[in-house]
């Protein structure tokens, strides 16, 4: 074991020499490869036990059982997986990787602009791609997320995200996915330091704040049949919303909140809506479906916010939303969002332990988290013609006891599982010998 | 007309009888009245054990010369016949801050020093306040407290931890305070809350204000021992207000038992002003051997018409709605003493109503009485002159129409000191009723209220109500009514006499001028009342319901408190964490609290068996960095804080205690935060839901403080810097001085000779001494090294480094130290200090022999710290056997408990966990969670109180809909939050924002 480790070592002393502080994002697909043996996990709900995968120019050319199919892989590059498992790469909804890079420096925080309304502000110039925190989520097969501004009323437009690229342009699948909006809250709280009532009251503004937002989108609908000589760049960017271009994503918890918020984007005929965190959502999960409403639920790992909630309350909600043929998605959002959204995949295994099966989880945080966010023809699940974006884990991905990764692939590309942290892991263990 | 006179002559009298002997009069001649006055034929209750009925009290001077069924008047004796009345000797309220001057805010931003000299170090410590320095008589409040049948309160400053002497006020409008002032000094008072004067950050904290009181008390016997060369007007006043009665304004359940802890190490008992949520541990308030005084600001039921808002209220506000009236009354139960306030009352008025809603919620009224008069009066050392009619009283008393503590009773006069002040003119008729009467045909409906205080008047003709006005004065009415035809402004004019029998008889002016008799008579009383009594009756049994008082009193609390069980669990996987491993298909028997057999096969009578099948056992979750269930967390009032303990603010009622029991966790050590460089003491519990806070700390416990380094400690992200250190340069000399210090002082102490007790350094020494143990807040390899050095100088060691992320690149250095590294499995990024936080920290502390545990210091984290641990298997390639050690054993070893928790060994405590699945799988569920042989979490019992919750919550929602249609005033709907704690949230914050 010494020995072995000692070999380890003098190997990733040749990478860190070669290392950067940032991993260097892999070169293109060159040659075609083929994973052989590993259970392959779909992402839409199926599996094949004994799996073949060749993935060609950055895109699935074959997703067979390898006991049927009968292909030459001679001029291949050929992993044996064998008691393997293989994923889509797992996609983060309601992200905010790379805009903030360490919480407690406001230098390094890109995360809201000021203002109420900035439906015209676009996270997608802001993200770091070199960011060390985003380099983190390689290694356990998170591999694409949505980068979305947060703050105000219509806090901006978010864009979608492949996380190994040198800019912020080499790294978008897909620029400017819709607009954020925080519906109005319910509650509204005391100004302590005035003498109130620190506590959570009914809000009395909600009726004006609902107006407001209400005069918003008419005044943006009649900018846009307007001549436009005098632009005005945050009516500009809600056009999308009007024409299907753009998704319209509302930050809703209470169930109150979510039926309003729904009616309301449905009045405004907007047609592509999502309920950002849901708290609530499972409570008119019907209503929903009738609506056609997808939801990103709030992290699993969050504590209930009431008292009287179930301890388990956010670990089952995802179960109660998928058995009522809601799509659901798993965000992350919350405290230490961004480093945590590594863990992504446990989210999703936790959501097993309260109901789902291992399949329909795996679908919260690849197929449903591509579909919502319109990336679902080249993302999301492990089918021919897609982009060749999935990993390779010794176990299973969705327990942190054996989500373990050899390989990961963006577009094809081998993209490196070392980062900022492995480095250090390595240099340390060297110098202890161990 | 006689009485009238009467009532003059009285009012005289008392100018007379306040004008001073020895003041100088140029108003006109100096006469003294010495005449008495007998009020007889009354209902009398003298105390509230003694009634005398058709008595005579006869009082002179202000006080009582006699009282009794026959009397003997003197013949200057002026009489007034209450027959059909009764009298009560009036009420003392012993908690207020009458006529005290409002304190004014000061400063600005948080200042480190005092602001005074001469006086005691902190500007919140003020014995030497006087209320009556400024006191100013408020005839306007005096008449509202009338009203409710006070007659003397004890006032105070309400402002700061030390408020100084309160007083003693009569509450008599016609004289001046030379005859007001009862005592000027009855009473010291003290509170937990700082002075809004100062901006003094210390203390910022409960914990901190308690640990400043027992330094002050300290501090004052050693200054009266004459230790202390230099003036402090503060301790002198402390040391001179011992022998007064001293009031605590605790305000809460548990604040009562934190300041009767106070007192207790002091030989002090505090008369305890409570918080109406007494009810809820009625053993340890007991035990506390204080007379308490109890608000009755019962909360109004909230409104739920709007399901949605009521859908967020929480069972524990409904249940507190429901049950503190019951308060008083469970606290009579339990022989605990205690006197009725007005205190905590937003509208004062709301006093009667309340009293009568706790006299229905079952409290006798012989109590209440009592609570009201004798009790305060005792209290105050004043039963020879206040509280009974007793020979000598002061002539204290109220005049109503019957049992003061019934709805209908009217009370007319509010006697104090002689001097009567009128309520309600007793000797007007009581016209009050429902009377009918005909006029030109027409049938009319009048219905009177308030006739003896302020008339008002409802007329109805046929199905129309009529816009009406009416005065009623010496036996005549005036009515005014529109007439019923709306298209007309004409108006019907009566006047008539009411003093024959049960009607009202005089003339109507018609709108045409017309005259026309008037007779009106009063329906059937009797009928009338048996109808309006039965159907209070009714709506009272319906109010009868009352919530069960669980433990803790909120949702998942236990209607008994579970007790330890045998239990044989059958053909588990255990996990031993010894050198026994993981042993398959293996039986576990639980006895007496402790781990009795472990085997295969086993069986015991008594036992109830349990197949695990299947499933996994484990030794229950320690959680090394946890700040749940505790009121506070930082005092950062000042860079060093080894004088308070979490200990004494722990929090027995936060549901996050059984958050965490369903995720398998057992034990805690709650830290102080890391505000400053010298935080607090720990309490390492149990999570005993349902236990008393107490009773939740380790017997024995092993001693811990908290120490904290880096950004958060050098107040990195505040844009004040006044406190030392802000610099890391500046951490170790905090150390070096501290503990210098603290070796001086132990040196001194151990000497023999007298030395002044400081709780700081005595708890520094005991980290000398080598019986209290470090876990320090740590991130930086810099930091981290210092204070091995630091320990070294001072020959100790740091027992355990709490977060230490960078461990890692110390690991052989931790390891030559002795120290324990205590880490979280994947956070980092979260400030400038975790930049090089890595997730294979664990593992290379762990490969290089330092003890090691993954702990939360967060209340979702901490109960999947199961996962956490497993996350080292992924991250370093820890066995997954040493992976469990790291929640359980590991942090026992740091924790000195592993010799009683952390692994399943016979004779050790029965604290385990039953696993659905691999206990390091993201599947496993904890299906029972044991601590010393008692199922705190149970997932099947976790089920029926899911709907226990749901059934009770819909009945209380039911009944405050009722308390809304009946017309009762009800409140908003509040959410109700609990705040995430964390290693840097303060008292005074609200929302933690930020994290460790």
């Amino acid at each position: 074991m010494k020995r072995l480790n000692k070999i380890n070592v003098i190997l990733f002393l040749l990478c860190i020499t070669l290392g950067f502080s940032q991993q260097t994002p892999a070169p293109k697909q060159s040659n075609t490869i083929a994973i052989v043996g590993a259970t392959a996990h779909i992402g839409n709900g199926k599996v094949i036990d004994n799996s073949i995968i060749i993935m060609e120019d950055g895109k699935l050319k074959t997703v067979a059982d390898a006991t049927t199919s009968k292909i030459d892989m001679t001029a291949m590059e050929v992993i044996d997986a064998k008691g393997k498992h293989v994923y889509p790469g797992f996609i983060v909804s309601n992200g905010t990787l790379g805009l903030v890079e360490v919480d407690a420096v406001k230098a390094s925080n890109d995360l809201s602009e000021m203002g109420t309304y900035n439906p015209h502000v676009r996270s997608i110039i802001a993200y770091n791609a070199e960011s060390k925190v985003v380099e983190s989520m390689r290694p356990n097969g998170v591999l694409l997320g949505q980068v979305v501004p947060r703050g105000g009323r219509i806090a901006g437009t978010s864009s979608i995200v492949q996380y190994d690229a040198w800019n912020w342009e080499d790294a978008a699948i897909k620029m400017d996915d819709g607009i954020h909006m925080n519906w109005p809250s319910s509650f509204s709280r005391g100004r302590w330091w005035l003498g109130e009532d620190p506590g959570l009251k009914p809000n009395k503004d909600y009726a004006k704040q609902v107006k407001e937002l209400n005069d918003y989108f008419n005044e943006s609908k009649s900018y846009d049949k307007g001549s436009k000589d005098e632009r005005h760049l945050p009516y500009e960017a809600m056009a999308g919303l009007f024409d299907g271009s753009k998704h319209l994503y509302i930050n809703a918890d209470d169930e109150k909140g979510i039926t309003d918020a729904v009616n309301f984007a449905k009045s405004q005929g907007v047609s592509n809506i999502t309920i950002i965190g849901g708290y609530q959502a499972a409570d008119i999960a019907d209503f929903l479906k009738q609506n056609n409403v997808s939801v990103m639920l709030q992290r699993v790992h969050t504590r209930p916010q009431l008292e009287d909630d179930d301890y388990d309350y956010t670990f089952k909600q995802a179960k109660e939303l998928v058995d009522a043929g809601v799509l659901v998605a798993l965000e992350t959002s919350g405290q230490m969002e961004r480093m945590n959204s590594r863990n992504l995949p446990f989210y999703a295994g936790t959501t097993v332990a309260y109901g789902l099966t291992k399949e329909q989880a795996l679908q919260l945080i690849t197929q449903n988290a591509a579909k919502i966010m319109g990336i679902d023809d080249m993302y999301g699940t492990l089918e021919v013609n897609k982009s060749a974006t999935l990993f390779i884990s010794e176990g299973d991905a969705l327990d942190m006891r054996t989500n373990k990764l050899t390989h990961a692939f963006i577009d094809g590309r081998n993209v490196s599982l070392e980062t900022h942290q492995t480095e250090l892991y390595k240099r340390y263990s060297e110098k202890y010998g161990n | 007309m006689i009485k009238v006179h009467l009532r003059l002559l009285i009012f005289m009298c008392s100018f007379s009888l306040f004008a001073q002997d020895y003041f100088p009069t140029n108003s006109g001649v100096k006469a003294t009245n010495s005449n008495y006055t007998a009020l007889t034929n009354a209902t009398i209750h003298v105390s509230p054990t003694e009634v005398i009925e058709n008595g005579t009290l006869l009082i002179k001077d202000g006080k009582v010369v006699s009282v009794g069924k026959s009397v003997n008047l003197p013949k200057n004796t002026t009489q007034i016949d209450l027959t059909g009345k009764t009298i009560y000797p009036s009420f003392i309220d012993i908690y207020t801050s009458f006529g005290a001057k409002k304190p004014e805010r000061g400063g600005n931003g948080p200042r480190y020093a005092a602001s005074r000299s001469g006086f005691y170090w902190n500007d919140h410590v003020m014995p030497e306040q006087d209320v009556m320095a400024s006191f100013k008589y408020d005839s306007k409040k005096a008449s509202e407290l009338h009203k409710l049948g006070f007659g003397v309160v004890n006032t105070h400053m309400p402002d700061g931890i030390v408020r100084g002497t309160g007083a003693l006020i009569a509450l008599n409008n016609d004289a001046d305070n030379s005859v007001r002032v009862v005592d000027g000094e009855t009473s010291q008072h003290f509170s937990f809350s700082k002075s809004v004067t100062s901006r003094q950050a210390y203390p910022s904290s409960i914990m901190g204000s308690m640990a400043l009181l027992r330094q002050m008390y300290n501090d004052a016997k050693w200054y009266a021992d004459g230790n202390i060369d230099t003036k402090d007007l503060s301790l002198e006043a402390l040391n001179g207000n011992k022998n007064l009665l001293q009031i605590f304004e605790a305000g809460s359940r548990a604040n009562v038992l934190r300041a009767d802890k106070v007192g207790d190490a002091f030989n002090i008992q505090y008369t305890i002003l409570g918080g109406g949520d007494e009810y809820e541990r009625l053993d340890e308030v007991k035990g506390t051997n204080a007379t308490l005084i109890l608000p009755i600001d019962f909360r109004a039921a909230y409104d739920v018409e709007n399901a949605f808002l009521a859908s967020t209220l929480s069972l524990s506000d409904m249940r507190a709605w429901n049950q503190e009236p019951h308060n008083p009354r469970l606290l009579a139960e339990n022989g605990i003493p205690f006197a009725l306030t007005t205190h905590g009352l937003k509208k004062k008025n709301a006093f009667k109503t309340n009293l009568i809603k706790a006299i229905e919620s079952g409290l006798s009224k012989q109590k209440a009485l009592e609570a009201l008069t004798t009790v305060p009066a005792n209290l105050l050392g004043k039963s020879d002159v206040l509280g009974t009619l007793k020979e000598g009283s002061y002539a204290n008393f109220l005049i109503t129409s019957g049992d003061i503590f019934d709805k209908k009773t009217k009370l007319y006069e509010n006697w104090v000191q002689g001097n009567a002040h009128v309520i309600e003119n007793m000797n007007v008729k009581d016209i009050d009723g429902d009377y009918n009467f005909k006029l030109a045909g027409d049938d009319y409906k009048l219905s009177i209220s308030g006739s003896t205080s302020k008339p008002k008047a409802k007329l109805e003709s046929g199905d129309k109500s009529l816009g009406t006005k009416m005065s009623y004065t010496d036996d005549w009415v005036n009515l005014t009514f529109k007439t019923a035809d709306s298209t007309k402004k004409e108006f019907v004019r009566v006047v008539a006499n009411a003093s024959s029998g049960n009607s009202l008889n005089g003339k109507a002016i018609m709108p045409n001028g017309n005259e026309l008799s008037f007779y009106a008579n009063k329906a059937d009383k009797e009928a009338e009342e048996k109808s309006k009594d039965k159907k209070e009756m009714d709506s009272k049994s319906e109010d009868a319901f009352m919530s069960p008082i669980t433990y803790p009193n909120l949702a998942f609390g236990f209607t008994e408190k579970p007790k330890s069980e045998t239990l044989l669990f059958k053909n588990a996987t255990v996990w031993t964490n010894e050198e026994d491993g993981i042993l398959e298909n293996t039986d576990i028997l639980i006895k007496n609290g402790k781990i009795s057999k472990i085997g295969k096969n086993l069986s015991d009578s008594g036992a109830t068996v349990i197949d695990a099948t299947g499933k996994h056992i484990t030794a229950g979750i320690i959680d090394e960095h946890s700040h749940i269930a505790a009121a506070s967390i930082n005092e950062g009032g000042q860079n060093s804080s080894a004088e308070v303990t979490i200990e004494d603010v722990l929090d027995d009622e936060d549901i996050d205690i059984y958050r965490n029991l369903a995720g398998g966790v057992t034990s805690i050590q709650i830290l102080h935060g890391s505000a400053n460089p010298i935080g607090g003491r720990s309490a390492i519990i149990k999570l005993k839901w349902g236990e008393a806070a107490d009773d939740l700390v380790y017997d024995n416990s092993p001693k811990f403080i908290k120490f904290a380094l880096g950004e958060n400690v050098k107040q990195s992200r505040s844009s004040r810097n006044e406190r030392f250190p802000q610099s890391r340069m500046g951490v170790e000399q905090v150390f070096m001085d501290y503990f210098s210090r603290a070796k001086a002082y132990d040196e001194a102490k151990k000497s023999g000779k007298p030395y002044r007790k400081d709780a700081e350094m005595e708890v520094l020494a005991e980290i000398l001494n080598k019986e209290r143990f470090i876990s320090c807040h740590s991130y930086v390899q810099s930091e981290i090294n210092m204070l091995m050095k630091v320990a070294e100088k001072f020959d100790f060691n740091i027992n355990t480094f709490t977060h230490i992320l960078e461990g890692y690149k110390v690991a052989d250095k931790m390891k030559d130290h002795g120290v324990g590294g205590s880490t979280f499995s994947d956070w980092w990024a979260y400030k400038y200090e975790v930049n090089d936080a890595i997730p294979y920290n664990a593992a290379i502390m762990h490969n290089a022999g330092v003890t090691v545990a993954i702990n939360s210091d967060d209340a979702e984290m901490s109960r999947r710290l199961n996962q956490e641990a497993a996350k080292s298997v992924k991250y370093g390639d820890i066995s997954e056997e040493d992976a469990l050690k790291f929640v359980t054993l590991n942090p026992a070893k740091l924790l000195h408990l592993d010799d009683r928790v952390g692994s399943l060994k016979v004779g050790k405590d029965a604290d385990v966990v039953l696993w659905s699945d691999h206990p390091l799988s993201v599947y496993a569920k904890a299906e029972k969670t044991i601590i010393e042989g008692v199922t705190y979490f149970d997932i099947e019992k976790d089920k029926q109180m899911r709907e226990a919750v749901k059934k009770e919550k819909n009945e209380l929602i039911n009944l405050m809909l009722q308390d809304k249609n009946k017309g009762l005033k009800t409140q908003p709907v509040k959410k109700k939050e609990k705040e995430l704690l964390h290693c840097d949230s303060m008292d005074n914050e609200h929302i933690a924002h930020n994290h460790n």
